[in-house]
């Protein structure tokens, strides 16, 4: 559906995006996730046409795009501070792409009360824009970008205003109303949780270039470097030294010992240089009376951190530097550990991932 | 407590403010035709007289002519500045801004100067259309004072956004970018417009034939028989002054409640 | 778009290359001239003076005003009181100039007054057709000048460092003192040159109410060209005037600099 080759964009000296290539298929709900600075927003903008490209090429559903005009294309935007005209009312605002379509008045006002309906604010439309909450007008912004029905909607850091009660509201309607619509959405954010949550494949920036596209899920158990590692989520990193490379890993870690990994546990490619593994906080338990784990390990427990449904450990194991981020899920009768508390910890050799 | 105090100073500063103004409809109503107390009676005389005089009314209509003139040059001048101001970074920008609102800071009398040497010398005739020059020269400073902030204070992602819904961009600037400077544009038109109608030194020095108001006045004022009904006259401009600022101080928070902004109280 | 305001500055370039080009024609003759005589370098001196005593004046005035209205007024009010002071400001400025001297004259309001009122026996005469009637009047028309720049330099003060500067144990006078004058100064400094820079080649005031004595450099540079036709002295003599006010102007900024170090 859009297609992204080699794209590079420099503003004066600055290399804001750095030989972007990738593909968005239609109908999926696509992310760019990353810190402030790396580029999502830029290449958001590019592809709505606020942008150009210095070089490469980008196509939407097989037409060159690098000089159609923003107006022109098949794009509509959601913009981070929603942009609704302040002197208009909300159903102005929400035909206002309706204009220059040849179709009658009474056509438009049918078609402006079903996009207000869609988005829940039927009978809103004689408001004016000044008199909404944030999280209406947001509504009002993607009503707006969706009565023109476009190809793709692209929304800027969207519910980065919003409180968190009505960002997570926001989160679960934005999947309903892409899956209702069935239209591609590219959403921007620099919150990994929301990736998540919402999308089907994100691409992870950093620094102007594309780290890793996936799933949520492969990005998760399987990131390809550190830095995809490290932003999304929480993860141990330990050092640790290749003894071995053939069909999989040998590797040899402090405090945990030597362990055998397959070769999918290297999803980055993995050349020689300095190893480390990461160990997610939820692939390793504390164990009581009476369990075992696949392997196992003693520790001291430094901190205690209680969220009421998940409580967070950090571990101290002899022969590792930093303490060690263990979650564990609060279930009526498990006790919660006290700091100072020696612990028995079970992890799997499985859940590693290898960097280099 | 410090509050009073100073609310006395303020109101006694007011009045001294307002002192000779006060005094105007006194002796335009006033009998006597020297101006001093104690008061004769009352009379409408003065302002009869004023409907008889050929020659004001044509300075009035010039007057009019110019400040109107005056008033939509500067105006749309300072809407191209100010947008390109606020929008691009050209080269030299500082300069060519700078340079622009210099008359800001120039005593009236060398900018009339340098005007009349400058038309003189390139062959150009007084006439009102010098005097337009010279009045839009000193006004446009003001309307990009004025529509700096206010293109400033509009969103940028308001007109992008209209862009990418569908329209080109000068039917985004007519349907997005005007309305919401419009406030700013009213301003701007008004005080072009109240500077131009009072401005003296400029006019008297590049008009010919046809003088302003101001320059009209300015010949009365050496004849005692002509005081009273200047006195007339001044009263008739001071009330259509104040109608017209109470105007625009209308529009300008029916401006803020639309776009719906903060008061920040006056025209800054 | 860009095109007119350019076109704009094209029309500038001509205004101050064509003037001095003519001055050129014209040697330095007459700014030796304009330099010399002691006329000219009197008028110069006074309206430098009078310019400076009004700005003073007037400032020191506006201040307490704009305070008045930044800090003591609520906000729904404060735009009413603006309007209210700035109200006279947009009369004509030649009727306000003719009052002062109606005000001001042998048989003005100030004297039939006080002559009424059997305060004084003969008519004042100090009052009109010399300096002091030149600086009450501008002093009265320059006004709100001072006041609007001081006000908005007042608003935008936070109100929060004064509390905070209270919090830490100042008194009242302390804080303003130490806190509100110094972030106030830009406003200051932008009414001292919004008073000063007109104020010093205001023409029509000294001619109504000046009279002999009150003549200042505006009124001299009208004569050489409107009267005498002396087109190059009257350069000259605007020439000076403006290397004056912009060489004063720069040593007040730039003693602002560095006396007060406040960072804008």
């Amino acid at each position: 559906m859009i297609a992204l080759r080699d794209v590079h964009k420099y503003y004066g000296d600055y290399h804001a995006l750095r030989g972007i290539s990738a593909d968005i298929r239609p109908g999926e709900f696509f992310s760019l996730l990353g810190p402030s600075g790396c580029g999502k927003t830029t290449l958001l903008r590019v592809i709505a046409g606020f942008e150009d490209v210095n070089s490469g090429s980008l196509m939407i559903d097989g037409r060159h795009m690098e000089e159609v005009a923003p107006n022109k294309r098949p794009t509509n935007m959601v913009f981070q501070s929603y942009a609704i005209f302040p002197h208009l009312s909300v159903a102005q605002n929400v035909g206002f792409g309706l204009r220059r379509l040849p179709i009658d008045e009474a056509e438009k006002t049918r078609r402006i009360g079903e996009a207000l309906e869609m988005v829940g604010l039927a009978g809103f439309g004689e408001r004016a824009a000044t008199a909404l909450s944030g999280g209406q007008r947001q509504r009002v912004a993607l009503a707006r970008a969706l009565i023109l029905k476009p190809k793709v909607l692209l929304l800027d850091e969207p519910l980065s205003a919003l409180d968190k009660k009505l960002r997570e509201n926001m989160q679960v309607e934005l999947i309903k109303l892409q899956r209702q619509v069935g239209i591609t959405f590219i959403l921007v954010t620099h919150d990994q949780e929301e990736a998540l949550v919402m999308s089907d494949r994100i691409a992870v920036m950093f620094d102007g270039g594309i780290a890793q596209l996936d799933d949520p899920e492969t990005l998760y158990r399987r990131p390809k470097t550190r830095a995809v590692a490290d932003f999304i989520g929480v993860m141990n990193f330990l050092p640790a030294t290749v003894t071995g490379e053939g069909d999989g890993y040998q590797i040899e870690m402090p405090g945990l010992g030597r362990a055998s990994l397959t070769a999918d546990q290297a999803p980055g490619a993995a050349s020689g240089g300095p190893a480390s593994v990461g160990l997610r906080p939820e692939t390793l338990t504390v164990l009581f009376e009476g369990q075992r784990g696949e392997r196992e390990v003693e520790a001291l427990v430094e901190e205690v951190v209680y969220y009421g449904d998940m409580t967070y450990y950090d571990m101290r194991i002899e022969g590792v530097d930093d303490p060690i981020t263990l979650s564990m899920r609060n279930v009526p009768g498990r006790d919660v550990l006290e700091r100072g508390a020696k612990a028995r910890l079970g992890w799997s050799p499985g859940a590693l991932v290898l960097f280099r | 407590m410090k509050g009073s105090g100073l609310r006395i100073y303020t109101l006694v500063y007011l009045v001294f403010l307002y002192a000779p103004i006060v005094l105007l409809p006194l002796f335009a109503f006033d009998k006597g035709t020297i101006i001093a107390f104690p008061l004769d009676g009352f009379t409408l005389e003065w302002f009869r007289q004023l409907a008889d005089i050929p020659a004001l009314h044509g300075a009035v209509k010039t007057s009019l002519i110019i400040a109107v003139s005056t008033a939509i040059l500067s105006t749309t001048l300072g809407i191209f500045a100010a947008r390109a101001s606020s929008r691009y970074d050209f080269p030299f920008k500082g300069g060519i801004m700078g340079l622009i609102m210099l008359p800001l800071v120039l005593p009236a009398i060398i900018v009339a100067v340098s005007l009349l040497v400058v038309l003189l010398g390139i062959g150009i005739e007084l006439s009102s259309w010098t005097v337009i020059l010279g009045h839009v020269l000193i006004c446009t400073p003001f309307s990009i004072a004025i529509l700096n902030s206010a293109f400033l204070a509009l969103d940028r992602s308001l007109e992008e956004a209209a862009y990418d819904l569908g329209e080109t961009r000068w039917s985004t600037f007519r349907l997005i970018t005007l309305p919401l400077v419009m406030p700013g544009i009213i301003s701007s038109l008004l005080i072009s417009f109240t500077i131009s109608l009072d401005e003296f030194i400029i006019a008297f020095f590049l008009s010919a034939a046809e003088p302003t108001l101001p320059v009209y006045i300015w010949g009365q004022l050496r004849f005692p028989t002509k005081i009273p009904a200047i006195m007339a006259l001044g009263t008739i401009l001071v009330a259509l002054s104040i109608l017209l600022l109470a105007i625009a101080e209308y529009f300008r928070r029916r401006g803020i409640a639309r776009t719906g902004g903060k008061d920040t109280g006056g025209f800054l | 778009m860009l095109a007119a305001p350019l076109a704009a500055i094209l029309t500038y370039s001509f205004l101050t290359d064509g003037y001095l080009e003519i001055i050129r024609d014209f040697t330095l003759e007459n700014y030796a001239e304009a330099v010399s005589d002691p006329l000219y370098r009197l008028v110069l001196f006074r309206s430098v003076m009078v310019a400076a005593v009004v700005t003073a004046a007037t400032v020191l005035l506006a201040f307490p005003v704009a305070y008045f209205v930044s800090f003591h007024v609520a906000p729904e009010r404060k735009s009413l009181w603006l309007f209210l002071i700035t109200i006279p400001f947009w009369t004509s400025y030649l009727i306000r100039v003719f009052l002062w001297k109606v005000i001001l004259g042998f048989n003005g309001v100030v004297n039939s007054t006080l002559m009424g009122l059997g305060i004084i026996d003969e008519p004042l005469t100090f009052i009109l057709y010399n300096v002091n009637a030149v600086v009450i009047t501008l002093a009265h028309a320059y006004a709100p000048f001072a006041i609007l720049p001081i006000f908005v330099a007042l608003e935008k003060i936070d109100r929060s460092l004064l509390e905070a500067g209270q919090d830490l144990g100042e008194s009242k006078l302390m804080t303003f003192w130490r806190v509100t004058l110094p972030l106030a100064m830009p406003g200051v400094v932008a009414a001292v040159l919004i008073v000063f820079i007109p104020t010093i080649g205001d023409y029509v005031t000294p001619q109504l109410v000046g009279g002999p004595e009150g003549r200042m450099i505006a009124n001299v540079i009208q004569l050489q060209y409107l009267r005498l036709d002396n087109y190059p002295l009257g350069s000259a003599l605007a020439v000076l005037a403006m290397v004056t006010v912009t060489l004063i102007s720069l040593v007040f900024l730039w003693l602002n600099r560095r006396f007060l170090k406040v960072k804008q």
